[in-house]
C-alpha cells in the first residue's frame, strides 16, 4: 500500500519528464530540418506553382505573360486554331513530340538496364578491396560538365571525328558513316549520361545481396539463367526500379544532349519547351508542356509503383 | 563386392590463392561415405571439412583427386547436376518467396508437376512440423523454423545424399539440443545419407553413425563416436574430443594385453598398447578426466583446486610440481564434492584407461 502511494506522484513525474522530452524532441526535429523544408519550398514548390499560374494565362506579346485568365495553352497543346475564323482542329504535332521524347527515354532506360545490369553485378562480385576502386571508376564522369563530356562526344563521332578517321585510317570505309546529328547521336549522348546513374543504384542492390542464396539456387538444380531470373533479379529488384526511375525521368526531361548532339532536328520535350520560354516567347505554352509531362511522369510512376510493389504489399499486410 | 560408397573422395586436394599465399584447404583427403549413413566431418574452423562440403556439392572444384558420388565421378558436373542438396549454416533461404515456394523450388526447376510439388510441399511442412507455415515468408519465421525450412527445402527433392553445413550453429543451446534429435530421427525415417559437417563434438558424437575428425586438411581419425571417444589415435584427437590428460611416461615392460607404464615416479598403471613399445621408451599418454578414481587417504596427489560444474565436480590434483592431473568425480546426492582444496589423496588408474598415442 505505502509502496502504491508513493509511486503514483513518482508516476506523474516521470509522465511530465516524458512529455517534456518529447517537446524538446519535435522542436528538435522541425528545427534540424527547417533548412531543407525552406530550401524545398522556396526553389521546388514555389516555382511550380508559378508554372502552374503562368500556364492558365495568356503570353505577353515579347514573352511573359498577360495576367488573363486562359486556358489557350493547354487548347494549343492538342488544337491549332486557326488564324481566320478560330476554329480549332486537332493537331498532333506536340504529342508526336511527347511520343518521340518517351520512346528515346525508355530506350535509353532499357538499353541502359541492359548494359549497367553486367557491369553491376560485375562490381560487386569482385574482392571487396576492389570494388571501391570500381565504384571510383564509375564516377570519373560527373567529374566533368554534362556539355563539355556532350560535346565530346559530338567531337568523336563527327565525320572527321576520332572513330572516322580511324576507320578511314584502316581502309575499312571510304567516306564517314554519319553519325553525328541522327536519332543515333542522341541515344549515344542520352547513355553515355545516364549511364551510372543505373549502374550505381544496381551495384548497391547486388552488393548487398547474399550470394549463398545464388548458391542455394545452383545446389535446387535451378541452372544459370533460372538463378538470374528467379533469385537475383527479384532480389536486385529495388535496385532496378530505382535505376529506371534515375534514368528514365532525366531521359525524358534531357534537353542538352539531344540539343548538341541531334543538331536541332529531332525535337524532344527538352527542346520543345525551352522553344517555348525562347525564340516563341509563349511563357504559358512552356508551362503548360512542362505541367503535362510532369503529370504523364506522376501517373506512370503511380502505376509502375502499383504494380511492382502491390503484390509484396499485400503479402505483408 | 563391397557396397557402393554413397560418396568418395580419393585422393582430394584443395588449394585456394597461388604463390605464396597459396592454402592448402585439403591435402589427399579419402573417405568413403556408406549409404544411409550420417556421417560428420568435425574439427575446428579451417580444418577443410567446409571445403570438403562444398566440393561435394559442387560449389568448388578439387585441383587434385576425385569426388564420386554413388560410384560415379561428379568433378564436371555443376552443382545443379548432382543429387545432393544442402542445408546451408544460415539457411540461404530466398527471401523473396514464401515458406512453400522455398521447398517447392527444387522440384519445380527439375520440372516435376504442379499437383505432384504440392503433394510433396505439404508432405515436407508436416515432416518438419510446418505444417500451415506454407504462406509465410522467411522473415516471418523463428529461427528453429527458417533451419526446418531450410531441411524441407533440400529434403523435398529426395536427394541421394544430404549435406549439412553447421546447421545448428545459429540456434540457441536448448533448440540446437532438441533439433539434434530430430535431424538424427529425420535421417533414420528418410533413409538419405547425411553429411554433416560441424566443430560441435558434442553434435558430433550424439548424432553421428561415423566421424571423420580433421585438422588442417587432413583426416586425423575415422570411426564410430564411441571409438573416437575411446580410442583416440593421436594427440590432436584426444585433445579436440573431450577433455584429456596428457601425461609423459616411461614404459616398465609388457603385462598382457597392456603396458605397464610409469609416470613421475609417483603413479604406475596399465595402458592399452596403441603399437608395441619397449621397456625403457618413452611415450605419450592419454586419459579422460572422468575416468581416473580419487580415493581419500592416499599420498599420490594434494588437491590443488575445485571447480563445481553440476552433475560433476572438477579437481586438479597436483602430483608433482610439473605434473597436475584433471579428475572428474560425479557429484553425491547431496551435490556436494568429496575432497577439498589441501586433501591428500590416492588415484587410480583402471587397467586400460589411460592410451598411448601412436604419435
Amino acid at each position: 500500500m505505502a509502496a502504491a502511494a508513493e509511486a503514483t506522484p513518482t508516476n506523474q513525474r516521470v509522465a511530465e519528464a516524458q512529455a517534456l522530452m518529447r517537446r524538446r524532441w519535435l522542436r528538435a526535429r522541425w528545427g534540424l530540418s527547417a533548412p531543407a523544408v525552406l530550401i524545398i519550398l522556396l526553389f521546388g514548390i514555389l516555382p511550380l506553382m508559378i508554372m502552374v499560374v503562368y500556364s492558365f494565362l495568356e503570353a505577353g506579346e515579347y514573352g511573359g505573360v498577360n495576367w488573363k485568365l486562359s486556358t489557350d495553352a493547354y487548347v494549343s497543346f492538342l488544337f491549332q486554331r486557326d488564324i481566320f475564323d478560330g476554329t480549332l482542329t486537332f493537331s498532333p504535332d506536340y504529342l508526336i513530340i511527347f511520343l518521340r521524347s518517351i520512346i528515346f527515354a525508355l530506350a535509353t532506360t532499357v538499353i541502359c538496364l541492359l548494359l549497367g545490369f553486367p557491369t553491376a553485378y560485375f562490381m560487386a562480385t569482385r574482392p571487396p578491396s576492389q570494388r571501391t576502386l570500381w565504384v571510383f571508376l564509375i564516377t570519373i564522369p560527373f567529374w566533368s560538365n554534362l556539355l563539355v563530356r556532350t560535346i565530346a562526344v559530338m567531337i568523336t563521332i563527327r565525320d572527321e571525328g576520332l572513330i572516322n578517321d580511324f576507320l578511314l585510317w584502316l581502309g575499312l570505309i571510304d567516306k564517314p558513316i554519319v553519325m553525328l546529328y541522327t536519332n543515333f547521336a542522341i541515344m549515344l549522348g542520352l547513355l553515355y549520361s545516364f549511364l551510372p546513374f543505373m549502374v550505381l543504384p544496381l551495384y548497391a542492390s547486388i552488393e548487398k545481396m547474399d550470394f549463398r542464396l545464388v548458391e542455394a539456387g545452383f545446389d535446387l538444380y535451378a541452372t544459370r539463367g533460372r538463378v538470374l531470373r528467379r533469385i537475383i533479379i527479384p532480389l536486385a529488384k529495388p535496385g532496378i526500379i530505382a535505376g529506371c526511375l534515375l534514368v528514365f525521368i532525366p531521359a525524358i526531361g534531357a534537353y542538352v544532349t539531344p540539343l548538341i548532339l541531334g543538331g536541332g532536328k529531332h525535337l524532344i520535350i527538352g527542346d520543345l519547351i525551352a522553344l517555348q520560354f525562347g525564340s516563341s516567347r509563349n511563357w504559358p505554352l512552356g508551362s503548360a508542356q512542362a505541367l503535362i509531362l510532369m503529370v504523364g511522369v506522376l501517373i506512370a510512376l503511380l502505376f509502375y509503383v502499383r504494380t511492382t510493389t502491390g503484390k509484396a504489399q499485400a503479402l505483408h499486410g | 563386392m563391397a557396397e557402393i560408397a554413397a560418396v568418395e573422395a580419393v585422393g582430394v586436394t584443395k588449394v585456394f590463392g597461388a604463390g605464396a599465399e597459396a592454402v592448402r584447404a585439403l591435402d589427399e583427403v579419402s573417405v568413403a561415405v556408406r549409404q544411409n549413413e550420417f556421417f560428420t566431418l568435425l574439427g575446428p574452423s579451417g580444418c577443410g571439412k567446409t571445403t570438403l562440403l562444398r566440393l561435394i556439392a559442387g560449389f568448388e572444384q578439387p585441383t587434385a583427386g576425385e569426388i564420386l558420388l554413388k560410384g560415379k565421378p561428379v568433378e564436371h558436373l555443376p552443382p545443379y547436376q548432382r543429387a545432393v542438396n544442402t542445408v546451408f549454416q544460415s539457411y540461404a533461404l530466398f527471401p523473396h518467396m514464401t515458406v512453400a515456394e522455398n521447398i517447392a523450388f527444387g522440384l519445380e526447376m527439375r520440372g516435376t508437376s504442379k499437383e505432384k510439388t504440392s503433394g510433396v510441399v505439404e508432405e515436407m511442412l508436416s515432416l518438419v512440423k510446418l505444417t500451415g507455415f506454407g504462406g509465410r515468408r522467411p522473415a516471418q519465421l523463428s529461427g528453429g523454423q527458417q533451419q526446418r525450412v531450410a531441411l524441407a527445402r533440400a529434403l523435398a527433392n529426395s536427394p541421394d545424399v544430404l549435406l549439412l553445413d553447421e546447421p545448428l550453429s545459429a540456434l540457441d543451446l536448448k533448440l540446437r539440443q532438441e533439433m539434434r534429435g530430430e535431424l538424427k530421427n529425420l535421417q533414420r525415417r528418410t533413409g538419405i545419407t547425411f553429411v554433416f559437417v560441424t566443430h560441435d563434438q558434442e553434435e558430433a558424437l550424439t548424432m553421428s553413425d561415423r566421424i571423420a575428425v580433421m585438422s588442417r586438411g587432413r583426416i586425423q581419425q575415422l570411426g564410430a563416436p564411441l571409438e573416437i571417444y575411446e580410442r583416440p589415435v593421436n594427440r590432436f584427437v584426444a585433445d579436440f574430443i573431450g577433455d584429456t590428460n596428457f601425461l609423459e611416461a616411461s614404459v616398465d615392460g609388457r603385462k598382457g594385453e597392456y603396458i605397464h607404464c610409469r609416470v613421475a615416479d609417483s603413479l604406475d598403471f596399465l595402458a592399452s598398447p596403441a603399437a608395441n613399445a619397449a621397456a625403457g621408451a618413452k611415450v605419450t599418454l592419454a586419459i579422460r578426466p572422468e575416468k581416473i578414481q580419487l580415493r581419500p587417504g592416499g599420498t599420490a596427489g594434494t588437491i590443488a583446486q575445485t571447480v563445481y560444474v553440476g552433475t560433476d565436480t572438477n579437481y586438479e590434483v597436483r602430483i608433482a610440481d610439473s605434473l597436475r592431473l584433471n579428475v572428474r568425480v560425479q557429484n553425491a546426492v547431496d551435490g556436494r564434492g568429496q575432497y577439498a582444496v589441501g586433501d591428500k589423496v590416492g588415484i587410480e588408474v583402471p587397467a586400460g584407461a589411460a592410451r598411448m598415442l601412436q604419435d
